[in-house]
């Protein structure tokens, strides 16, 4: 389980639980805190979880798949989620997805091998007078081109190795 | 009056120059890449619309004042924010939450954004106020995941307001006693519907609730609760500062109230996000505000207020964009997010793209939304391949009717919105697929 967080974020957790009236509200805290350390939430995340907010493995695991944003399965290390509503698919959101694809040479849900990148599609980001748009990580970016696109991922992919 | 945000100065061709003065409430604080924090949001009159409250009203006549001025929900229903409040027991003692969608994610629709990123303190104030009108000693603002950076701001606001006295025990002196907090979501477009966002907050899976009970009855872990959008909330101090009768006038329609947040977006030279009067014309909305329909071609259609908008089409550009002139012509106002098609675009592939949007994000709870818009996407697929029939059109105004008003929330509802438009307004363009066996707008 420590592998997961370590002990002074599970102590943390674990405190500001015991202080609410009704800690299960803190269930989405915990699992993105488990994601933001680990990258994705394994069954040991849902246990760990579990333990911390006193509830079932169950009560955690229906929350952990319920929502898009939290991952169940190994992701990379940035996950860049397109938009495809109505108005990033007005000002070509299908070209830019399809540019990811190929520029990653990943289906989407795939990641690209040296494990940096996860793609996946996303409902709209709320930048649709920017649009096309995507999310990398929790950051928006708008107005995209494959040339602008070519310049976020390398800027990306240096912010993770500094 | 302070100037508009407008950036074209061109002829409105109806000759009306009127826009050019509308005050500026909403966004008085916004400067492009920049936020206000507490000194500045001081500096032009902020936290005195709470000072005039907590000093010189009480909770009713607060509630009294936002009745009065007309105000109705910004979040897409349009409910009017003083009769939800007035459902709301606000004497009965005991636990009571005042919680702020902060769910955005209507396609279409980015004004929460643009406010919470330009001053977040105003939205902590509409909370307090709120919260002293329905005399609630909690609120929480519930904010999508892809919002980080308005949550900071929000969080970094409520430290300032809490540090200066205007948030935790006894405010300026009043015996109000408030306290509030931030609430990080993790996806899906259902935890905007207010039920399923009071599961989600309490941590369970976010399908909405059976109503009756009503969230002022048995809301957030079973108490009292009111939830109202970010952008009706961040009015209310203005509306106490200004007063009812100025809010109201502010206006362009008979019927309707104050300023709106419009989110321009699609096929327009410009997609900016303005604060213009409630019932601006559609046709000012395209033709000034966004520039023309871009490249100089044709408006074919529009959604006027993000997804779950029945469309509108040119014979549509001189209806004030407000309430009860968008209900008239078949359509609804909804969040004010304004989608602009030219005519390269196919309907059919325009009302595909929104159904599946609403399928996807379905929470999967009951059969007709669950299905019945899974069975739509299947069916506007054939049609958009070239593979309909005369008979699927038939087909489709049946799963119009078994979905409507038969489903557990309103998600359902408003994905039939653009589909029943598309057949009653572009029905011919849906048989030329089926005639000709493919998509007519595709080369």
């Amino acid at each position: 389980m420590s592998k997961l967080l370590d002990k002074e974020t599970i102590d943390a957790l674990t405190a500001k639980a015991t202080s609410l009236p009704h800690p299960r509200e803190m269930v989405i805290d915990v699992l993105r805190a488990i994601q933001d350390s680990h990258g994705w939430v394994p069954d040991e995340g849902v246990e760990l979880a579990a333990a911390i907010l006193g509830l079932s493995p169950l009560q955690v695991e229906e929350i952990a798949t319920f929502y898009d944003k939290i991952y169940r399965q190994p992701v990379g290390r940035r996950v860049i989620h397109v938009c495809d509503s109505i108005c990033c698919w007005s000002r070509g959101g299908e070209v830019v997805y399809d540019y990811l694809r190929q520029k990653l040479g990943v289906e989407p849900g795939g990641t690209t091998a040296d494990g940096v990148f996860t793609l996946l599609p996303t409902c709209c980001l709320g930048a649709c007078g920017e649009a096309p748009a995507m999310m990398v990580g929790l950051t928006t970016y708008g107005n995209l081109t494959p040339e602008r696109i070519d310049a976020i991922l390398e800027q990306e992919r240096k912010d993770l190795n500094p | 009056m302070e100037p508009c945000r407008v950036s074209s100065v061109s002829l409105c061709l109806c000759g009306n120059y009127a826009f050019m003065n509308t005050p500026q409430l909403l966004f008085k604080n916004r400067r492009p890449g920049e936020t206000v924090f507490l000194d500045g949001y001081r500096k032009t009159g902020g936290y005195e619309g709470l000072a005039k409250a907590l000093k010189t009203m009480t909770p009713a006549e607060v509630r009294e004042t936002v009745k009065a001025s007309g105000l109705r929900g910004r979040g897409g229903a349009g409910f009017p924010t003083g009769v939800k409040w007035s459902f709301f027991p606000a004497d009965a003692p005991g636990e009571k939450y005042l919680v702020c969608n902060g769910d955005e994610m209507e396609p279409g629709t980015y004004k929460d954004r643009e406010l919470m990123r330009a001053d977040p303190h105003q939205l902590v104030e509409g909370m307090i106020v709120g919260g002293y009108a329905l005399q609630v000693p909690v609120g929480y603002i519930f904010l999508r995941y892809a919002y980080e950076d308005c949550a900071r701001n929000v969080e970094r606001a409520i430290a300032e307001a809490a540090a200066a006295g205007y948030l935790g025990r006894d405010i300026l002196g009043s015996g109000f006693s408030f306290e509030l907090h931030v609430h990080r979501s993790a996806g899906r477009y259902i935890c905007g519907e207010e039920t399923a966002l009071l599961n989600s907050l309490e941590g369970r899976r976010a399908n909405p609730r059976s109503k009756p009970p009503f969230p002022a009855v048995k809301g957030l872990f079973g108490k009292p609760t009111t939830v109202n959008n970010v952008e009706t909330l961040a009015a209310v101090p203005h509306i106490l500062t200004g007063g009812a009768d100025w809010f109201k006038s502010l206006a362009r329609t008979e019927d309707g109230a104050g300023t709106k947040l419009y989110g321009l977006s699609g096929h327009l030279e410009r997609t900016p996000c303005l604060e213009l009067p409630i019932g601006v014309p559609l046709r000012e909305i395209v033709e000034v505000h966004g520039g023309g329909v871009r490249g100089g071609r044709g408006f074919k259609a529009c959604l006027p207020g993000g997804a779950s908008t029945p469309y509108l089409t040119a014979a549509h550009l001189d209806v004030a964009l407000d309430f009860a002139p968008l209900e008239k012509v078949g359509s609804r106002f909804g969040t004010g997010g304004v989608t602009v098609f030219d005519d390269t675009t196919c309907m059919v592939a325009a009302t595909l793209n929104l159904n599946r949007f609403f399928t996807r994000e379905s929470c999967g709870w009951c059969t007709p939304c669950r299905d019945g818009l899974y069975f739509v996407s299947w069916l506007l697929e054939k049609i958009e391949r070239g593979e309909g029939t005369m008979e699927d059109i038939d087909t489709l105004r049946d799963q119009i009717r078994n979905i409507t008003g038969t489903s557990f929330c309103a998600l359902a509802q408003g994905a039939v919105g653009p589909l029943e438009a598309l057949l009653r307004l572009f029905g011919d363009e849906v048989e030329d697929h089926i005639k000709k066996g493919r998509c007519p707008l595709k080369s």
